[in-house]
């Protein structure tokens, strides 16, 4: 056991490793920036006091190094920064105590966003293995067919042109369910549901593709294995070979799947919350991206970096633990 | 056993595979007849379709083959028109089957005792604890080490030999009637082979099993099977009882298959003292990484002759190649070539010193570029290190591949898929000898290769190396080659020298222990010879604890 | 409503019972039918289902009532555009068997339908972006005098439209079928420009780290390690923001920033496969061969290596390109990819996407940002077919 411990403590130094570096890249990206955030903010036309007292807010006025680990102490005890849009607004105004952080901007988007993407799982994860073991078991049928060319389309598709299908058949067509999710607190649960659905249905066709044929593919390489055609030649039943031989070789590279499409949820679920106009941490940053909010921008990257990080980590584990190799050492 | 009925039944067998969308047929209408305790032997070069027929009997076919024609019984039960659940009632508890590659046909993921009783219990031929302890009483006739525990590791955490008899034991389990065995001892190492060979003849014997033996080795089959069937691709060519077939076979092909074994060149007289040999390997030591895998290996190579360097897998022999040709520098010693010592890193050599040292792979299909023609492949080298072009250039490579026996007019422009396995393996002969070089060395260049093919190449080289007085470098795992082929022999294990000396004194005891039972294990085409073996070597001793490694 | 479809999930599954029992009955016991597991039973019937519930929804589509026909307009058109697409590529297979060399038409085939029909639609796209000024009406910036802005798509007057401009008119004024013919030329066009750049910095240095290996492959694959660990779109859009400040100051269009951000975003794609390419074919013993001949690098690479490798590459070209395509697409979709005045689906999608709303009384109309995406994603769809195929072959047919 202990062998395997040593090797998972690896991967998490490893990971802990590169998100530091990303960190870094994502600090020196931003500030490639040419000229002087705080001139940049204010306009050619601003005072001097006043882009003095921006650059001191935003601690501009110090060496990169130092603004570096600035910003990444203040981002492990959870303290962003503060917005460049809420900075503005306070030195303008001169009061500083309405100014909100990007912590406080990003929580409740971050929530929302997590919410759909559970939503999402939950729906494509057992419908996508599903339907990914039934084609390699049935492959090269009708079915197996049918589904190699749907997939294969749905994952061509960009994102908005299924989102805007799903809404013409489902909104628009047939009012079943809203085309705008406008999320806010204290929704009741059903109803925030009913309003993620359409979204999470978008997210979900995409992942299911993905997943689905990732499974098919999996599975059928594991049926060509030599064991499992040792257990037919036992005299095994089919339910038997496939539930005691082939699955429990199976749970690593399924959950691999799960997880390496769980990581690219995050990048459609950018394009599908601006679709949607869902109140996510998607949106959020596309809004920052198009006025130049840098810390949000900064803080965003860094979310979805670390989340897409974390989920390929997991993946990587749970292979290790699931190998019984590694398990049961000689 | 006084029942009339043959166990198994084939009669007119057609199978057929798909490729490329297009049915082509594996087998064309075999019969075969299998009483009950009988072992029949079968054989046949790759592609002749004795696996496939080996599943059949079981009514089994692979994804992509079908069974077109022909019926097969077993026991009066027809497999082919029998429901699903009629077959796998059969199947594992009336006929079992052993594959190839025990490594990969156990489960990674269950304990091998959980997939033994799995037979039993699924067909409720017995409880777990009991098939338990049978399994346990199988291992222990098996003779597998620690009987009584070994059930209960993973498959990855026994040996192959090991696995092979576990497999073995498996099938066993429910006392089947019928037992395939697929290849059994092909991936196995000789010494390894013989245990295996061993134990599954005297379980077989034990329970009066009936078998299907299927291996592409003929000393194999002498030993395990009462009567053989000969393939030739997916037709049979005769079928007779052992000790007819080995005495007198009736059809050509047969008699040439016998033949293979006995090509032996003549004695060359030995090599005059003081004549500066052509490569000259001096207490080489060598290294992956840290770990070290070559300790003080030394033996010369001289002109004309061929020097047999024998050993099983991780022996160290191609390792010894890769410091001669500068591949893997040797952490000490050094490399002569012609009284000259050798730069340890390729990238120093010379041109002229690269074009000395010539080198033929074991794998022809990784070793000749496949986008490139037949020409292009042998025309480089000539360009390269003679400075050859134009029509000199194309004279060269056309009387090399004439040296090599094929019509240059007919293959200069093919590409190597076009090629079979013989062929290719003589392009890789001429690309070594386009550089007109004095040492080739020669890694197990006829061990993919089946036997008839494998002999034609053997006898090429010889007249080559007569012909130009080549050195050659021979590393191979087979002794047969070494006894066709050699001028010196140099034995190693685990990247030591053991034993080195001329072919005649090799073969000749008193040996070292280990090149003794490196020789002994080769399997003779005498059917009496494992008996003889074990009775010679004590039952006991043919245990683990010498050479199975773990 | 929940209640229904359990309902006629139980008369299914009753009917694949009846159905399986039947079959056994009429053929006699066949193998066929006997060892049938009642969930395959199932899955004909399901299939069959489904099959009649399109023919009644076709036949829906075509109905007299307007408001019924609206409602099902779509499914129609999506039905009858699968079965014409369907013919067209069939009708092309045959002509490709029929014309050509020897080896192009055994190509033909052996070929599925549905890499015709890939191969068939890149052809229309590839001649769509070469000959767009021919085709197009209009010019892609040319705002057409007399003639009012944000004209209705679907030509239908009573809403707003001009029957002489099916797609309508654009906020200034410009002819959006125009627009739509001229995406073909800027969006395929960039994308396949950015897709080049990507593979000459990918395979570059892909076929030197494998080729070389040492430090050099180290220092590479960490780096690229890095880059891949932020998730792609996030990182363009991240480094489009900086682009955007950049981009004036420097007087280079945006475009031309997109197209550099994302080919070096995705050369580490590129790059992970050619190294693993290029490793594979370097363990070959003719590349020892080689190497023991005494050859030099450019030999090993262009002679040896590169002819082996441009199967996989070649592949992976095209699904690169979708990738980079349906980034592109993305980008622009959100605001920040290829820039005004270019025309450009995404742009155009993001634009009339409003329109979709008209389906239910205006199906025309909301066919605009449908027409948009939809050209994306056919081209896509084409190249993702074609690919298949294409690693179909190589894998040699395992399946």
């Amino acid at each position: 056991m202990g062998n395997v411990l040593t090797i998972i403590l690896q991967r998490l130094a490893l990971g802990a490793l590169t998100l530091l570096i990303v960190s870094i890249v994502i600090f020196v990206a931003v500030n490639l920036l040419p000229g002087d955030f705080a001139q940049n903010i204010l306009g050619q036309g601003a005072t001097p006091e006043a882009v003095a007292s921006i650059r001191k807010d935003l601690g501009l006025d110090q060496p990169p190094v130092t603004r570096y680990f600035d910003w990444l102490g203040g981002v492990l005890r959870g303290d962003l920064g503060s917005s460049f849009a809420q900075a503005n607004f306070a030195s303008f105004t001169g009061t500083d105590s309405g100014a909100k952080t990007v912590a406080d901007q990003i929580a409740p988007r971050f929530a929302n966003t997590m919410f759909l993407a559970m939503v999402t799982a939950i729906i494509a994860v057992p419908l996508s293995i599903t339907l990914g073991v039934l084609a390699a078991l049935y492959r090269n049928s009708v079915f197996d067919r049918a589904a190699n060319i749907t997939t294969l389309s749905s994952i061509s598709s960009p994102e908005f042109f299924l989102a805007y299908i799903l809404i013409l058949f489902l909104a628009v067509l047939n009012p079943i369910l809203p085309s705008l999710s406008n999320i806010y607190d204290g929704m009741a649960f059903s109803e925030r549901l009913q309003k993620s659905l359409l979204p999470a249905l978008t997210l979900t066709l995409v992942v299911t593709a993905h997943m689905m044929r990732m499974t098919r593919a999996a599975i059928i390489n594991l049926l060509a294995s030599p064991y499992i055609e040792m257990a037919r030649l036992k005299g095994l039943s089919p339910m038997r070979v496939i539930v005691k031989h082939a699955l429990p070789n199976a749970l690593a590279p399924i959950i691999n799947v799960i997880a390496l499409n769980l990581a690219y949820l995050i990048t459609g679920v950018v394009v599908v919350e601006v679709v949607f106009v869902y109140p996510g941490i998607g949106q959020l940053f596309v809004d920052s991206v198009k006025i130049r909010d840098i810390p949000v921008v900064q803080a965003c990257c860094l979310i979805f970096a670390a989340a897409y990080i974390l989920l390929n980590l997991t993946a990587d584990i749970m292979s290790i633990l699931s190998n019984p190799r590694l398990r049961h050492p000689k | 056993m006084t029942d009339e009925t043959p166990l198994v039944k084939i009669r007119g067998i057609k199978l057929e595979g798909r490729s490329d969308e297009t049915w082509n047929p594996i087998i064309n209408g075999v019969d075969l007849t299998l009483a009950r305790g009988e072992v029949l032997g079968l054989i046949g070069e790759s592609g002749a379709g004795k696996s496939t027929l080996g599943l059949a009997a079981m009514g089994y076919t692979r994804d992509g083959v079908r069974i077109s024609d022909g019926t097969v019984e077993f026991d009066g039960i027809d497999l082919l028109t029998a429901s699903a659940a009629t077959k796998r009632d059969l199947l594992g508890k009336r006929i079992a089957y052993v594959a190839q590659s025990a490594a990969a046909s156990f489960n990674p993921a269950h304990k091998l005792m959980d997939q033994h009783v799995e037979g039993p219990v699924q067909h409720g031929v017995n409880d777990r604890g009991s098939s338990e302890e049978d399994g346990i009483e199988l291992y222990r006739k098996l003779r597998l080490p620690n009987p009584d525990e070994i059930g209960f590791r993973y498959p990855h955490q026994v040996s192959g030999g090991q696995l092979q008899r576990a497999m073995t034991a498996m099938a066993m389990s429910c006392r089947p009637d019928l037992i395939i065995f697929d290849e059994p001892t092909t991936a196995l190492d000789v010494t390894t082979q013989i245990e295996v060979l061993a134990s599954i003849r005297d379980i077989v014997e034990q329970y009066n099993t009936a078998a299907i033996y299927i291996t592409h080795d003929l000393a194999v089959v002498a030993q395990m099977a009462d009567r053989i069937k000969v393939l030739l691709k997916g037709d049979e060519v005769e079928t007779a009882d052992t000790r007819t077939m080995l005495s007198a076979p009736t059809q050509e092909y047969t008699k040439s298959l016998w033949a293979v074994r006995s090509f032996e060149r003549p004695k060359k007289p030995g090599v005059s003292t003081g004549a500066v040999p052509v490569v000259s390997v001096q207490n080489v030591d060598a290294a992956y990484g840290k770990v070290p895998v070559l300790f003080d290996v030394s033996f010369d190579m001289h002109s004309g002759r061929t020097v047999a360097v024998v050993g099983e897998s991780g022996s160290g022999k191609s390792t010894t190649a890769r410091c001669i040709t500068g591949l893997l520098p040797p952490t000490a010693g050094q490399i002569m070539l012609d009284g000259e010592v050798l730069p340890a890193d390729y990238r120093k050599r010379s041109k002229d010193q690269l074009r000395q040292v010539q080198m033929i792979y074991q794998m022809a299909d990784t070793a000749l570029n496949p986008r490139m023609s037949i020409g292009q492949i042998i025309a480089r080298p000539v360009q390269f290190y003679l400075g050859l072009t134009g029509a000199a250039k194309r004279k060269r490579v056309d009387a090399l591949l004439e040296q090599i026996e094929l019509e240059p007019s007919e293959y200069y422009n093919r590409l190597p898929s076009e090629l079979s396995g013989g062929q290719k393996q003589r392009i890789g002969i001429a690309r070594a000898l386009a550089a007109e070089p004095k040492f080739i060395i020669c890694d197990e260049v006829t061990s993919a290769l089946d036997q008839l093919v494998a002999e034609g190449i053997l006898r090429l080289l010889a007249r080559l190396q007569d012909d130009l007085s080549l050195s050659y470098m021979f590393i191979t795992h087979d002794l047969a080659t070494v006894r066709a082929i050699a001028d010196e022999v140099v034995v190693m294990k685990d990247g030591r020298v053991i034993e080195q000396g001329d072919k005649e004194e090799m073969f000749r005891p008193p040996h070292h222990a280990y090149t003794d039972l490196l020789l002994s294990s080769v399997p003779e085409m005498d059917p009496d010879w494992l008996t003889n073996l074990l009775t010679e070597r004590g039952v006991d001793n043919i245990g683990d604890a010498a050479v199975d490694k773990m | 409503m929940i209640l229904w479809i359990i309902a006629a999930l139980v008369g299914m599954g009753a009917l694949a019972w009846g159905f399986r029992f039947a079959g056994q009955a009429a053929t006699g016991n066949a193998p066929k039918f006997r060892d049938m597991p009642y969930g395959v039973a199932y899955g004909y019937v399901l299939g069959a289902v489904v099959l009649l519930w399109l023919i009644w929804a076709y036949m829906q589509g075509r109905s007299s009532d307007p408001a019924i026909a609206n409602k099902f307009f779509f499914l129609r058109i999506a039905i009858e555009g699968f079965i014409i697409f369907a013919i067209a590529a069939w009708l092309f297979r045959l002509l490709g068997c029929a014309v050509g060399t020897a080896w192009s038409r055994k190509m033909f085939r052996s070929m599925p339908l549905t890499a015709s029909f890939g191969i068939l639609t890149i052809l229309i796209y590839a001649i769509l972006a070469i000959f767009a000024p021919a085709f197009a009406p209009y010019g892609q910036e040319q705002i057409i005098p007399g003639v009012a802005a944000n004209i209705v798509p679907g030509g239908d007057v009573a809403l707003g439209g001009n029957p002489e401009f099916p797609l309508g008119t654009d906020q200034i004024g410009r002819d959006i079928m125009s627009r739509l013919i001229y995406g073909a030329q800027n969006t395929v066009g960039i994308a396949f420009a950015t897709t080049l750049l990507a593979f000459l910095l990918g395979g570059t240095f892909g076929f030197l780290a494998a080729t070389l290996g040492g430090w050099l492959d180290q220092i590479l694959s960490r780096l690229v390690d890095v880059l891949m660990a932020i998730p792609s779109l996030i990182f363009a859009l991240l480094l489009m923001t900086i682009a955007s400040v950049w981009a004036p100051q420097l007087g280079i269009p945006l475009t031309v920033f997109m197209v550099v951000i994302i080919a070096v975003i995705d050369s580490t794609r590129v790059f992970r496969l050619a190294r693993a390419v290029g490793q594979n074919i370097v363990v070959m013993d003719y590349i020892e061969a080689a190497k023991l001949r005494g050859e030099g690098l450019g030999y090993l690479v262009f002679k040896e290596i590169l002819p082996n490798a441009t199967a996989p590459l070649l592949a992976e070209f095209g699904l690169r390109f979708c990738f980079v395509f349906l980034t592109i697409a993305a980008l622009s979709f959100l605001g920040v990819g290829i820039q005004p005045p270019l025309a450009d689906w995404g742009t155009m999608v993001r634009d009339l996407g409003g329109f979709v709303n008209y389906a239910q009384f205006a199906p025309l109309a909301a066919t605009a940002p449908l027409l948009a995406a939809g050209a994306i994603a056919l081209l896509t769809v084409a190249v993702n077919f074609v690919v298949d195929w294409m690693l179909h072959k190589s894998s040699g047919l395992k399946e």
